[in-house]
């Protein structure tokens, strides 16, 4: 349909911001290890990737892929901890790019090692009711959609509520303000670090699984998703939260309007192009420090 | 002066040298802090003043020789460690963290084991010390004068309950009124129990709030004493007060 009524735009606007959300989800655990210890995670869409397939794996074995989460969630961030602690901290004791490199690493292992697993074969997390759809309007929503922004909005919401409000969340705040200050606080920021990447590790597990109900995936789906990440806090701000969230907002309706009106085919490309123009006129993002 | 009490050797740093790769920074440099004391660390820039207060602490660590704290052997020691065994170390340039507030950054200063558990009795000692902090508890902290953020990091230290404070260049962009209230601060501090090893610009001005003091030239230290006999020394005179 290309007429240009403007109520038709309610369908892409709506699934626009609900898409938004998951992709500021996928974006959260990228900006918040950039933000407390300066990494670019370029395995972060792996991570993600991985939560996909974690849960693909629950499925067989009867779990609903929500449901896995109680393990997985925790799971992973163990994983997210254990791979700083012996990994990536070792590594920025060798040079600053360092662990940027070892980030390439996990990369490269965690696609071959998925895609040994599970074959190269697209999958798709597939329940009962990712098929349902609620009707706004004119529009039909699919009830997944939905549920990718409220856990967004939940686990931005709880990651907030735990930098802001608790005692310990307000020590990772100050050693990404201040590294040198907060260790002069008795703050150890190499197991702060390892927190943070065990806590982006953790939401990477949670996008994953609802990535895995929206669209299908593939071993290499992670560099995608990477670049979606990088899009995000490029536009919203690295280290901001609510940079983050509008970043995905605002990527997610570039790609259901650019769907909209040039179809399915090149609705990334004005996604790209947006990324693009913002980094043009605003390079240090929405919210950026 | 503090009471009648025999002062006890706390902080003892012996023949250390610290180099930056090749750059030597420190030339087996020795001092000591005993219990009460104000002792400065006086001397040009890039003499080695803040080089050596981060070796105390331990952001740097010595090639050789030794540090002891309280008897206990720091030379090894990381910035979070030290802390928790009660030295302060209040930075060059204050390192707030800035979009934090007050009392979040005062706070913050009890992380440790040993502050934990007093950090509400220390956090009342702070504002009563500070009435100005108090008043501005929920302010962020890149928001307040520079005085104001003197006070603050010096409370912040405090609230670390330590032994020793280590203060690094407190009067650098303040008005001189106000460094004449944060040394009679100092002196309160002091009076409470807490020894202090200050790094100062003025000369004069580290000569006569401290008891002792050592002077730094190119990473080795070229005189110490005490403050009132430094302050007559002619060498002193000479290079720093253009006598």
């Amino acid at each position: 349909m290309s007429a240009a009524v403007p109520s038709d735009l309610a369908a892409p606007v709506i699934m626009g911001v609900l898409l938004g959300g998951l992709y500021a989800l996928v974006a959260l655990g990228l900006s918040l290890v950039f933000g407390v210890m300066k990494l670019i995670n370029v395995a972060h869409g792996d991570f993600v990737v991985l939560g996909s397939y974690a849960a693909y794996a629950g499925m067989t074995l009867g779990l609903d892929p929500i449901l896995s989460l109680l393990v997985g969630v925790p799971a992973f961030g163990v994983m997210g901890f254990g791979l700083h602690r012996f990994l990536m901290h070792r590594a920025s004791g060798i040079s600053a790019e360092a662990p940027l490199i070892v980030a390439f690493g996990i990369s490269i292992i965690l696609q071959n090692a998925i895609q040994i697993a599970w074959s190269p074969l697209s999958r798709g997390l597939t329940t009962s009711y990712i098929l349902a759809s609620l009707r706004f309007g004119r529009a039909d929503i699919p009830l997944v959609y939905l549920l990718d922004l409220v856990a967004a909005l939940i686990v931005m919401a709880a990651l907030h509520g735990f930098l802001r409000r608790t005692y310990l969340g307000k020590a990772v705040t100050a050693a990404s303000q201040d590294a040198r200050a907060a260790q002069l606080m008795g703050i150890n920021t190499d197991t702060i670090h390892a927190l943070a990447f065990a806590i982006a590790a953790a939401t990477a597990a949670i996008a994953g699984v609802f990535l895995g109900l929206t669209f299908p995936f593939t071993p290499s789906s992670g560099v995608a998703y990477l670049i979606i990440a990088f899009g995000v806090v490029i536009i919203g701000g690295l280290g901001s939260m609510l940079g983050t969230f509008l970043g995905g907002i605002i990527l997610g309706l570039a790609q259901a309007l650019g769907g909209h009106f040039f179809g399915a085919a090149a609705q990334m490309l004005p996604v790209y192009l947006t990324v693009l123009v913002l980094l043009a006129l605003r390079p240090q993002g929405l919210f950026g420090r | 002066m503090a009471g009648g009490q025999p002062r006890t050797t706390l902080l003892k740093v012996s023949e250390i040298d610290i180099l930056y790769g090749s750059f030597q920074a420190l030339w087996g440099v020795s001092l000591e802090v005993r219990t009460g004391e104000m002792v400065a660390l006086v001397g040009a820039n890039s003499s080695g003043k803040s080089t050596l207060l981060n070796a105390i602490s331990g952001f740097l660590r010595s090639a050789r020789g030794r540090i002891e704290f309280e008897g206990k052997d720091i030379t090894r020691d990381n910035p979070w460690h030290t802390v928790d065994l009660g030295i302060a170390h209040v930075p060059e340039g204050r390192r707030l963290f800035p979009d934090l507030t007050v009392l979040d950054n005062l706070i913050l200063g009890s992380y440790s084991a040993r502050a934990r558990a007093r950090r509400a009795a220390n956090l009342d000692a702070v504002f009563t010390l500070f009435p100005r902090l108090a008043q501005r508890r929920h302010q962020v902290a890149k928001t307040l004068s520079g005085g104001e953020q003197q006070m603050l990091a010096l409370g912040r230290g405090l609230m670390s309950a330590p032994a020793l404070l280590l203060l690094d260049e407190m009067s650098l962009g303040l008005a001189p009124i106000v460094v004449g209230e944060l040394y009679r601060t100092l002196q309160q501090i002091r009076a409470a129990g807490v020894a202090i090893l200050f790094v100062e610009q003025n000369v004069k001005q580290s000569l006569r709030e401290a008891d002792r003091a050592y002077i730094l030239e190119k990473g080795r230290i070229v005189l110490s004493g005490e403050a009132a006999v430094l302050r007559e020394a002619e060498e002193v005179k000479r290079a720093y007060f253009g006598v």
